[in-house]
């Protein structure tokens, strides 16, 4: 059982970085327009439009 | 006059040398808005950002200092097809984000917590039922101590702040019992598990946080939703005065103008303050004020009120903000007098948390007493009556009135009401007696054309076309006639007379009887006025009065079908209200009624047993909303009206006000039906504490099945009426 001492800590670990994946998500304002996100992605505006023309 | 317009009052500076500005945006139809709002900005000189939210249709723009006018940036958007309208954030709105992010890291810490703790958890059950060793289980109970504790700390402290509030003020909330259950809880896992016991509740208390921080920010985030449509609204409405600054014209934000300001108001416009008139003459419709329709005529030396509707002439005033008017003065003091007398109504999860909370805490008292005495070691009677208190621990009984509120505050969205207050659904709930104002209210804030059929189709075309050039109230009101929304070529307006054109070499004229030579109507409809038309040798004559709102009749008649009281008390003369009172079959009606008389006899109904919705639109109505039980007020209302009123509904239906009473109703009934679930949870789980036999397990599943059952109840909710 000794595997325990470090798988334990390992899990933890692993949960701690997604938590603060979501809190520096939630501070960089990431979630104050929800819906605008979703349309954002649809968005052509990293295409040069000139050389298309 | 060229004249220019000063938006400065809207301009932040943000530090960096840029100035920064938040504008509402109307006309967002789809994605692609997105792209073309941002990228017109951007082209401006000197714009170093703009970024467009499309969840609150508000745009923020960035610009170096100098570099631009705020005016060039509504500009562009107009031409982009799009209106703009800048506003100051509220303060209110500010701390509800900060608060919305705040429950949101309470939550995630939580949710972080209780999953990692379940897992351990899970361990220990499975290995109690079959070959754990004691130490692995310390190890797991250790684990699971080192996440519960720092998280509790920090994801609780919304309920131990507010719990201590309440215990500081000698009272009793919601957040009582919890705080004592959660910190118990935990308190008794530490020490069971430095005795080698078999059973910790970490996880009991983790999770109890955990769904209640979920409903807690599910509310607030309802709430944030519905006040941001509500800010843009009143960005929408606020109107701009003409200020003079020497002898140039500036276009400022009302909030702008001060005491001395020498103003501007042009015929079809609202006075922008209270003031005295400095020259011009002019007819004012004060109905938004005091509820007559009549008009008031004014000149030199008369004073005005902010709200009032000028008529005809434009009128130079002087505004005296500083110096408040007599009658604004007198309804804000009613206003504070009826609204303190409203706080005293309690709410149901209070009622609720005052009758629950002692109850719990004597029960695990007596919990402890009765097992003391029967001869249970001092250790065995303080477990279990902590669990009692645990299994206690309101969590249904929390959730069981915020639920209720999200979903049912969505539906009323839906259904064009926002709500302002936070308990106003349960008091829409209760009401029996509906008192209506009239003007703004029953009828459409602007008059209408009367009879539209009884005059020759090709005229009143032609007539409302040719009113879309004037700012006259009277033309406009006749310009929503109109099928096309372009106006005539060359109109030439003749200020407080009329307009004339020339249509198809015939000469048209629109205005008073004698501007367009024909003779004035002796007795028209009652409560109408008058407009005339002539087209070479045609005539018309339009009578323009105020309308019911086109569902008023069918409202009125399912709001008796489910068995209201109906009252109409309005400030307008008694030949204004018998018609609208006769069209709808409201019998008890009461005339020419003062914002005092109306205070009391909303008193005496209450005296009564009744209890009060009001709903209505003008100043005079403010003191009579605030003292209703609850209170309905129109998007067009009056700034002060709208502030004090319940809930606001949209658009120029009544029906909002049916939808809102069907959907208050549901409400209470699926609160109550919450409160009574939680109820019969608890005098299952209670005995079953007492006796002892609560396990971890146990807890967490009558913890997570109760929420469950009253959140999936409250589902119901969001229907819509």
């Amino acid at each position: 059982m000794n595997v325990l001492v470090y798988l334990i800590p390992m899990a933890l670990g692993l949960g701690l970085l997604g938590l603060f994946g979501f809190l520096w998500a939630l501070r960089s304002g990431q979630y104050s327009d929800v819906d605008g996100a979703a349309l954002r992605v649809l968005a052509d505006d990293d295409i040069d439009p000139k050389p298309l023309q | 006059m060229q004249e220019t317009v000063d938006l400065s009052l809207f301009a932040r500076p943000s530090g960096d040398g840029t100035l920064g500005m938040d504008l509402a945006v109307e006309g967002i139809a789809c994605g692609a808005c997105i792209g073309r709002i941002e990228s017109a900005v951007k082209r401006l000189p000197g714009v170093t950002q703009a970024r467009l939210n499309y969840t609150n249709r508000r745009l923020h723009v960035d610009w170096t200092d100098g570099a631009l006018t705020p005016a060039q940036i509504l500009q562009t958007l107009e031409e982009a097809g799009y209106h703009g309208y800048p506003f100051a954030p509220l303060r209110a709105e500010e701390e509800a984000a900060a608060e919305a992010r705040r429950l949101t890291r309470c939550l995630a810490v939580a949710g972080f917590a209780a999953m990692n703790i379940m897992l351990l958890s899970v361990s220990v059950w499975a290995g109690n039922s079959s070959d754990i060793t004691p130490e692995t289980r310390d190890f797991f109970h250790w684990a699971s101590a080192l996440i519960a504790l720092p998280a509790a700390a920090y994801a609780g402290r919304p309920f131990f702040a507010s719990a201590w509030q309440a215990l500081r003020a000698g009272a009793l909330n919601m957040d009582v019992p919890i705080s004592l259950g959660v910190i118990l809880a935990l308190g008794l896992s530490v020490v069971e598990t430095a005795n080698h016991a078999k059973d910790a509740y970490f996880d009991s208390a983790i999770m109890l946080l955990f769904f209640l921080l979920v409903g807690r920010a599910l509310d607030h985030a309802m709430r944030r939703k519905t006040r941001a449509v509500a800010g843009n609204l009143a960005a929408l409405k606020a109107e701009t005065a003409h200020r003079f600054s020497g002898d140039e014209l500036v276009s400022v934000p009302v909030a702008a103008l001060q005491a001395g300001d020498r103003v501007l108001v042009k015929a079809g416009e609202r006075v922008p303050a209270d003031g005295g008139v400095l020259s011009g003459v002019s007819e004012l419709d004060e109905s938004l004020i005091t509820g007559e329709t009549a008009r008031r005529k004014v000149a030199a030396g008369a004073t005005i009120y902010a709200g009032s509707l000028n008529y005809s002439g434009a009128l130079t005033m002087r505004a005296t903000a500083a110096d408040r008017a007599t009658l604004l003065d007198e309804i804000e003091r009613l206003l504070e007098q009826a609204a303190t007398a409203k706080s005293r109504a309690m709410r149901l999860a209070d009622r609720a948390a005052r009758l629950y909370a002692p109850l719990v805490h004597l029960t695990a008292a007596a919990t402890f007493a009765g097992w003391w005495l029967a001869g249970a070691s001092l250790h065995d009677a303080v477990v279990t009556a902590i669990a009692v208190l645990i299994i206690t621990c309101p969590c249904a009984l929390a959730l069981a009135i915020p639920a209720v509120q999200v979903v049912a505050s969505g539906a009323l969205f839906r259904a064009g009401v926002i709500l302002n207050a936070g308990d106003a659904l349960e008091r829409l709930g209760e009401a029996d007696t509906v008192v209506f104002d009239k003007t703004g209210t029953l009828t459409l804030p602007e008059p209408r054309v009367v009879d539209a059929s009884a005059v020759d189709r090709n005229l009143l075309q032609m007539a409302a076309r040719l009113a879309l050039s004037s700012r006259h109230p009277l033309a406009q009101a006749l310009a929503r006639e109109s099928a096309s929304h372009i106006p005539y070529d060359v109109v030439t307006e003749e200020p407080g007379q009329g307009v004339r054109a020339m249509l198809g070499g015939i000469e048209a004229r629109l205005g008073s009887a004698a501007f367009c030579g024909v003779a004035p109507v002796a007795a028209g409809q009652p409560g109408a006025s008058h407009i005339y038309f002539v087209y070479g040798s045609r005539a018309a004559t339009i009578a323009i009065a105020q309308k019911l709102r086109p569902d008023a009749a069918e409202v009125v008649q399912a709001l008796r079908r489910r068995g209201l009281t109906l009252h109409i008390l309005s400030g307008d003369r008694a030949g204004a209200v018998r018609p609208v009172a006769e069209a709808l079959g409201i019998t008890k009606w009461l005339a020419e009624v003062k914002p005092a008389e109306k205070i009391a006899f909303i008193e005496a109904l209450k005296r009564q047993g009744h209890r009060v919705l009001m709903v209505g639109d003008g100043l005079n109505d403010a003191p009579a909303l605030a003292a209703a039980s609850v209170s309905l007020s129109p998007i067009a209302a009056a700034d002060v009206t709208q502030a004090q009123a319940d809930a606001v509904f949209l658009g120029e239906r009544l029906k909002p006000v049916l939808d809102a009473l069907v959907i208050g109703r549901r409400a209470r009934a699926l609160m109550k039906e919450n409160l009574m679930s939680a109820a019969i949870y608890n005098m299952i789980a209670v005995p079953v504490a007492i006796l002892g036999w609560i396990t971890p397990l146990i807890a967490a599943l009558a913890m997570s099945g109760s929420s469950l059952m009253v959140t999936l109840n409250a589902l119901r909710g969001g229907r819509a009426a």
